[in-house]
């Protein structure tokens, strides 16, 4: 059988076939390779990104391209056939008019702001844009879970060893994301944002602490699935909380794992031998909520103006709790006489945020010492 | 037989009662993707016109110049699809270069139907049918000017229902599907009027 087509195999027109195909395709190659040399050759043009970034590159592709290839990664979900809308960024000289295609995905506003998709727009000639400044440094990172440890009966902080690429470099205060895979509670992979806790200078590790939220999507999946020794996929960093300039007293006001951006901040602080004024108010129902207790000591020992006050709304009989006690606003209301010269750093629910910012407000800080991270 | 049919036969007859899409269901993609507006619609509607008269032309000349001579008409499913591809690719950049006005209304729309299956559509029934040249240039205008009519009636329909009320569950491609169907119905009416096969 096989022998058979083997010696009946037409062998010249086998070839004439292949000859043939092969030949027309290396002839319109050959005029392709031709065209975008004569006709879609532009040469090296000028990208001004938001103002102070220069960079040359090749003309004739499309933004979106040029961009990726010079590590600038706009998000787009469709690669660039203008069917997503995603690659939205604003250009303010060189790139015209806003296409047809591109109509669809923009507002009114938008494209009076000259708003345009990045995957429309050819490089032809020099261009003036603006991007967003964390999209600079936001990347995906395969990570190794290194350790998991419970901080308190329902949160558990999770460290991420990152595997590829190998470091992150981000402000303390920022936040990740990370990627939840399928599970039972979820048929595609999600991404939930969660503050990281650790070190910036420790750039190969990151730490989050998760608190569980009955049926959410990633804590039950952290809390209840999560191993050491497993790989996750997080985003990163992202948000603009952290530490700000000047030299006033500090106000860090945190409950539950609204902890984690403020203790990052308080060991970037130690490691650069940051001198400011804090005083660390957090909040707790009851001697169960509390954790990293001995940290918060440690600190103080290590940083002469640092003082933690953790207080109780709720504490147990048992608790035997000599410190603070009322919700976290009746605290600050009685430790902090005049707000007036200070700067605030909140981290916790929108409820008790809102709260905070109505005390500090009473005592006469200005809206705009007040910095938070609502989540 | 095809020798018989005069051009203007061959015309009316692929925009009218053989309208590659309502009657062979070809280029539903971008039927259905870019008929929310009438004016994206005739953007593309003159495109498809444009690329299907020339490439009709090009691979009319490829086949029978070429593969027939060679005893290779198997290749041309392949080689149909390189030529448009290629052709449309250049058309593009020549376009950018001249006139960003008629990149904006043309030049944009090139590309999305590069892969288009009407264009390739109306190249294989060419070959099938026997058309001479210019009834093949015939049929590929024919056949664009009949696909750009159906999609401008589309939009036309469908910027009317922006404020028309959809069931939940249509809203979309679910009634834009609906009404391609119910179009197509009234051209399946035609059917059979004329034989240009």
């Amino acid at each position: 059988m096989l022998a058979d087509i083997l010696v009946n195999f037409p062998v010249r027109e086998f070839l004439l076939s292949v000859g043939v195909l092969c030949g027309i395709s290396l002839f319109l190659a050959i005029i392709m390779v031709v065209a975008d040399a004569t006709i879609n050759y532009y040469g090296q043009v000028k990208l001004k990104i938001n103002k102070d970034r220069e960079l040359e590159v090749e003309g004739g592709r499309t933004l979106l391209t040029t961009l990726k290839d010079e590590d600038i990664f706009i998000p787009s979900a469709c690669g660039g056939r203008g069917s997503c809308g995603l690659c939205k960024c604003k250009i303010t000289a060189g790139a015209g008019e806003a296409l047809v295609t591109e109509l669809p995905w923009l507002t009114a506003e938008e494209h009076r702001d000259g708003v345009r998709l990045t995957c429309q727009v050819k490089v032809k000639n020099d261009i003036e844009m603006e991007i967003p400044e964390e999209l600079f440094s936001v990347k995906q990172f395969e990570t190794e879970v290194v350790s998991l440890r419970d901080l308190t009966y329902d949160i558990k902080e999770v460290r991420l060893k990152l595997l590829e690429p190998v470091e992150m470099d981000y402000k303390a205060g920022q936040f990740i994301q990370i990627e939840v895979p399928e599970y039972e509670l979820t048929d595609e992979p999600v991404y939930r944002a969660y503050s990281m806790s650790s070190e910036p200078a420790e750039k190969n590790v990151v730490e989050v602490e998760v608190r569980l939220v009955p049926n959410g999507i990633c804590s039950t999946y952290v809390h209840q699935h999560l191993k050491v020794g497993q790989k996750m996929t997080i985003n990163g960093p992202h948000g603009d909380f952290g530490l700000r300039e000047g030299d006033s007293e500090m106000i860090c006001i945190a409950g539950g794992s609204g902890m984690a951006p403020i203790k990052s901040i308080l060991l970037d602080m130690l490691r650069n031998g940051n001198q400011r004024p804090v005083r660390y108010f957090f909040g707790a129902r009851a001697v169960r909520d509390l954790f990293l207790l001995d940290e918060m000591r440690q600190l103080e020992e290590q940083m002469p103006n640092f003082k933690f006050i953790p207080a109780l709304s709720h504490p147990d009989p048992e608790d035997q709790w000599d410190g603070e006690t009322g919700l976290i606003t009746e605290v600050v209301e009685r430790h902090v006489a005049s707000a007036a010269d200070k700067q605030a750093y909140l981290c916790g629910s929108p409820l008790m945020i809102d709260a905070c910012i109505k005390v500090l407000s009473d005592k006469g800080m200005p809206s705009e010492q007040i910095f938070y991270d609502k989540f | 037989m095809p020798d018989t049919l005069s051009w203007f036969t061959v015309l009316f007859a692929a925009v009218f009662t053989n309208n590659i899409l309502l009657t062979n269901y070809l280029g539903m993609c971008p039927f259905l993707g870019a008929s929310r507006e009438l004016k994206t619609a005739t953007g593309l509607g003159s495109a498809v016109i444009f690329v299907m008269t020339t490439t009709s032309a090009l691979n009319w000349v490829v086949y029978y110049g070429i593969l027939q001579k060679l005893g290779l008409e198997h290749l041309r499913f392949i080689v149909f699809i390189v030529v448009i591809a290629a052709f449309t690719q250049i058309v593009e950049m020549i376009i950018d270069r001249v006139s960003a006005r008629l990149y904006a209304a043309l030049g944009i729309f090139l590309p999305l139907i590069a892969v288009n299956c009407a264009v390739m559509g109306a190249s294989l029934f060419m070959i099938i049918r026997e058309y001479t040249f210019i009834q093949s240039l015939a049929y590929g205008f024919g056949s664009g000017v009949g696909w750009t009519l159906a999609i401008m009636a589309m939009a036309g329909i469908r910027e009317k229902m922006v404020r028309a009320r959809v069931p939940l569950g249509l809203e979309g491609a679910g009634i834009a599907l609906i009404i391609a169907g119910i179009m197509a119905l009234a051209f399946t009416g035609f059917n059979g009027m004329m034989n240009i096969s």
